[in-house]
């Protein structure tokens, strides 16, 4: 096929883009030299757009045993044992196929956490929908749930947590944000590398399809309106039996030595599992198409190396213990065949029926992609709030009451009890509470896991509001009594070609560089999806964060409930005149408005600090950050999980409104004996953290009062029932399609 | 004494039940792989919850063909105590050890969340231990957990005291509000004729040390080390 200027941009390649690939090989390129090059460069697989600001993350640390660049990051937790956690985006597939798409996410982030030797023990998931009333959505949410039910529940492994946003910003463009964290023994890390020049290059798992050809490349344009049932062909269809046969094979096989090095065929398939496991090495691999096993007769060189289908792996053994590995995956019932050896020429050459097809040098592929520096131009700031000289509610009570009810806020075991949170037997906090928490067999230890972003804050000020997504993470974290180690993350942002959208990118990067250094935890893996887009309208910046923490004694944990009649209750950091980026603004007054809310790094720092020491003295019966909703939804969360009503008397010098819905960021509600008080006082004081006593736990009605001022008065149990049956009620309320 | 662990490609509560039984129960557990016939002297035998086949066709239709099933049968007919558990009851249902069959649950979708039972029975080498009509709180997490079977099958179990475990509030009241799934006369566990058999829904392995917030089901595994030390 002649190589036409049309076929180059067909592939999503720039002009110059197509020039640079001339000089590499110093010769035209064949078509499927050109198709593996729109795949390796696509923004997807190239991080095009954000490798230069992507190296302004801190990547290492004492801990860390893996840093980026590889299937996921690896950081030590004593005891022998690491944790290998990674998260990814699967948006543009889900918005279109909502079942397949995230159950597919789900496919991927598993076989990246598992290709690292590690066993999966806990996923999170992060969502973002639109408006529940907005068209297809309702039958978009149950899809997105039913296929990350449908994949973590077939494997085994266990979904704990997540955090849920509906905002019509996300309409046209949703988000799919899948976290894992495996255990694997420290000393027993398998990497991506194809070493060791005549080592035998084997093919694993399902038979290759036509299915998800170019999602690499379509994950890197925008979407037109009507294009989704036409790009339905490019997005795979996931097979979670298959996953776990997987799963199990590659961990039997990992006992052994004769693995060398292995990777996951995830975004464009053999393509980048080749080159990349060649260019990591710099060797080379010599592989022969025909043996790759084909769902479907008559595919061609092309089909095959830019196919995604799911389930496959791609791994180098020992030449002397192919036998080994084959009988493993024939257990198994797997496909496992060798199709090529590696080479120590630094080239990637393929065969099809005894024809040459493909002849590129790996490294360039693999490592030189095209980086560029685009223009960056913040978006012209937002007129003035309103909120600051408007009247105050006149009843706080309904106030709190809507709040709770939103789907933001409102409970949503409609959406975690259709996952297997349990499997595994580890999971000490289930979904619902600050942090998840696992616990690491044959330790005392424990795992706490949270993702977090508040994309409402980013849309006011994406480089505070990335800051506080790390931070509102560690807090949550910390609550737990989990030390926070380290993070993962997943950048969703719109069109990077669009100036406004590189500067909030950037402006999200430094955020996030800035924050995990004032915590000094690094970044450890991540993913960027550019593009989310539809019709030229951007998502909000959505820079999720996926942290995990270590409790060295799982029995030191502490959790959000209040927990014990007669307890006193106090809110620790610093509470300010806000209300920018507040639930109470969207719900209540029914706006998006700014500011977003100050961060200081030094001051959360010393909160984390301070709620770590107290639960390491088991001083504390309770602990839960303040966020969405601000303090009066904090009380009524711990409130609400214990089943133990309050009497709490706010002193504050805001307006009311802010006091109770704002949502300052450094701030965690805590509980303990009254005994404790002082010692408590004490200590947040040598900590320089602000505290306040709020009042006693106790009682059916959780009441909060301010002065003279009309004080919140709700009966409990009529408040959890709203906040438990708010979001099964809307989403159940019309049909689904 | 051993509690031998069936798997087959696809059950994903093995380690679960082997965690149990060798760090929670102090015992011996032996995983026999599905294509095997050699139970490895197993004094009972535990069929894990999980995914079977992925429940492809139907939960349990494709593992009961497995090989290792025919040496389960020949096990329980010798008095062997068997414990289905979850996918490992709805394979005793397909493999007719049990009688009756799963539909999909009444809202069609998984659940996974903690319910009440009723100890119906404790005259089961499972049971022993627990009090007659005592009401245990244990999770849940399944698809298909919506048992049913003829009328007359329903009566004769039940004339045979032979339903083990049913769905019930938290002060052992059976109403339908408390049937998470929609089985038959809240069905959520039964054993064989002779008692040596027994499937459930719920997961005694998930609710066996006070750790994961409830050691309620551990009595169950407790129970079948009486029973056997009793023999």
């Amino acid at each position: 096929m002649a190589i036409t200027p049309e076929l180059v941009a067909g592939h999503n390649l720039s002009a110059e883009e197509y020039g640079r690939i001339l000089e590499i090989l110093g010769r035209q390129p064949n078509y499927v030299e050109l198709g593996i090059f729109s795949a390796m460069w696509s923004e997807h697989c190239s991080y095009k757009s954000s490798r230069l600001h992507l190296r302004k993350f801190p990547t290492t640390g004492s801990r860390v045993i893996q840093g980026p660049g590889e299937n996921a990051g690896v950081v030590d937790i004593g005891d022998g044992l690491a944790v290998a956690f990674k998260m990814e985006s699967h948006n543009h597939p889900s918005f279109i196929e909502p079942y397949q798409g995230a159950a597919t996410g789900v496919g991927g982030i598993l076989r990246d956490i598992f290709t690292m030797g590690a066993r999966p023990i806990a996923s999170l998931n992060s969502l973002r929908f639109g408006s529940l009333d907005a068209p297809r959505m309702k039958h978009i949410v149950d899809g997105v749930v039913r296929g990350i039910a449908g994949y973590g529940n077939c494997m085994g492994i266990p979904t704990v947590g997540g955090e849920t946003t509906f905002h019509s910003a996300y309409n046209g463009n949703i988000l799919v944000n899948v976290f894992n964290a495996g255990i694997v023994r420290a000393d027993r890390i398998f990497l991506g590398r194809a070493e060791g020049a005549g080592n035998p290059v084997v093919y694993v798992g399902s038979k290759t399809g036509r299915d998800g050809i170019h999602g690499a490349t379509m994950a890197s344009e925008e979407f037109a309106g009507n294009q989704t049932s036409q790009k339905r062909p490019n997005v795979q269809v996931g097979d979670p039996f298959t996953e776990k046969l997987l799963l199990e094979a590659c961990l039997e096989l990992f006992a052994t030595d004769a693995v060398v090095g292995i990777q996951d065929m995830g975004a464009a398939g053999l393509t980048s599992s080749t080159f990349e496991m060649a260019g990591r090495a710099g060797s080379g691999v010599e592989i022969d198409l025909s043996k790759v096993p084909a769902r479907e007769t008559g595919m061609t060189p092309y089909e095959i190396m830019l196919s995604e289908s799911q389930e496959r792996m791609l791994l180098v053994c020992r030449s002397d213990r192919l036998p080994e590995v084959l009988a493993i995956f024939r257990k198994w019932e797997l496909d496992a065949v060798e199709i090529g050896k590696v080479t120590d020429t630094g080239r990637v050459v393929l065969f099809f029926g005894g024809e040459k097809v493909a002849d590129l040098p790996a490294a360039p592929l693999a490592d030189e992609a095209p980086v560029y520096d685009r223009p960056r131009r913040p978006a012209a700031a937002p007129p003035p709030p309103r909120w600051p000289e408007e009247p105050e509610p006149s009843d706080y009570g309904a106030c709190l009451r809507r709040i709770l009810a939103s789907p933001n806020v409102s409970e949503k075991s409609w959406i975690w009890t259709q996952y297997d949170h349990m499997v595994g037997t580890n999971t000490v906090e289930r979904p619902g509470g600050d942090a998840a928490i696992v616990r690491v067999k044959g330790t005392a230890r424990a795992l706490a896991l949270k993702s977090d972003v508040n994309p409402f804050f980013c849309a006011l000020d994406p480089y505070r509001g990335a800051a506080i997504a790390v931070a509102e993470a560690a807090r949550s974290i910390s609550c737990t009594g989990g030390r926070p180690l380290a993070i993962t993350d997943c950048l969703n942002f719109g069109n990077p070609e669009k100036p406004d959208v590189m500067a909030q990118f950037e402006a999200a990067v430094r955020g996030i560089s800035d924050a995990c250094r004032a915590f000094d935890i690094p970044v450890v893996s991540g993913n960027v999806s550019f593009y989310n887009e539809t019709d030229g309208r951007a998502i909000p910046p959505t820079p999720t964060v996926g942290m995990v923490g270590l409790l060295e004694d799982v029995d030191l944990r502490v959790a959000m409930a209040f927990r014990r009649d007669g307890d006193r209750v106090a809110l620790l950091g610093q509470t300010r005149d806000e209300l920018g980026g507040s639930e109470f603004l969207r719900t209540v007054r029914g706006r998006d408005e700014g500011p977003c809310p100050e961060v200081d790094l030094a001051a959360e720092r010393r909160l984390c600090e301070l709620l770590l020491d107290l639960a390491a003295s088991r001083s504390l019966s309770s602990a839960h950050d303040v966020a969405d909703g601000g303090l009066a939804v904090a009380l009524a969360e711990s409130a609400m999980a214990g089943a133990l009503g309050a009497d709490i008397e706010v002193p504050g010098f805001v307006r009311h409104s802010a006091l109770l819905f704002g949502e300052s960021t450094g701030r965690a509600v805590v509980s303990f004996a009254s005994g404790e008080e002082r010692n408590i006082a004490e200590r947040a004081a040598a900590a320089g953290v602000p505290l306040v006593m709020l009042g006693r736990i106790g009682g059916p009605r959780l009441r909060i009062a301010r002065g003279d001022a009309p004080p919140i008065d709700e009966d409990l149990r009529d408040l959890t029932a709203l906040w438990r049956s708010a979001f099964r009620r809307s989403i159940e309320s019309a049909e689904l399609l | 004494m051993k509690f031998s662990i069936v798997v087959f490609p696809g059950s994903n509560c093995d380690q679960d039940c082997e965690h149990v039984v060798r760090e929670l129960l102090g015992c011996e557990a032996e995983y026999v792989w599905h294509a095997e016939t050699d139970l490895k002297g197993a004094d009972a035998v535990i069929i894990p919850g999980g995914f079977a086949y992925g429940d492809y066709l139907r939960a349990g239709a494709l593992a009961r063909f497995s090989p290792v099933m025919e040496s389960v049968g020949r096990f329980a007919r010798q008095g062997g105590p068997v414990l289905g558990i979850c996918n490992g009851f709805q394979v005793l249902l397909e493999a007719g050890l049990l009688p009756g069959a799963m539909r999909v649950n009444r809202d069609l979708r998984y659940v996974c969340r903690d319910v009440h039972l009723r100890i119906q029975s404790s005259e089961t080498p499972f049971t022993r231990l627990y009090d007659e009509g005592s009401v245990v709180r244990m999770p849940i997490g399944h698809m298909e957990g919506n048992y049913t079977a003829p009328p007359s099958v329903l009566d004769e179990l039940e004339r045979e005291d032979r339903v083990v475990f049913r769905y019930c509030d938290e002060r052992g009241a059976v109403a339908d509000a408390a049937n998470p799934n929609g089985a038959d006369r809240a069905i959520a566990g039964i054993c064989s004729r002779d008692r040596n058999v027994v499937g459930l829904m719920p997961h005694p392995d998930r609710c066996a040390e006070a750790l994961l917030g409830n050691d309620q089901g551990l009595k169950m595994f407790q129970s079948a080390v009486t029973a056997l030390a009793a023999r």
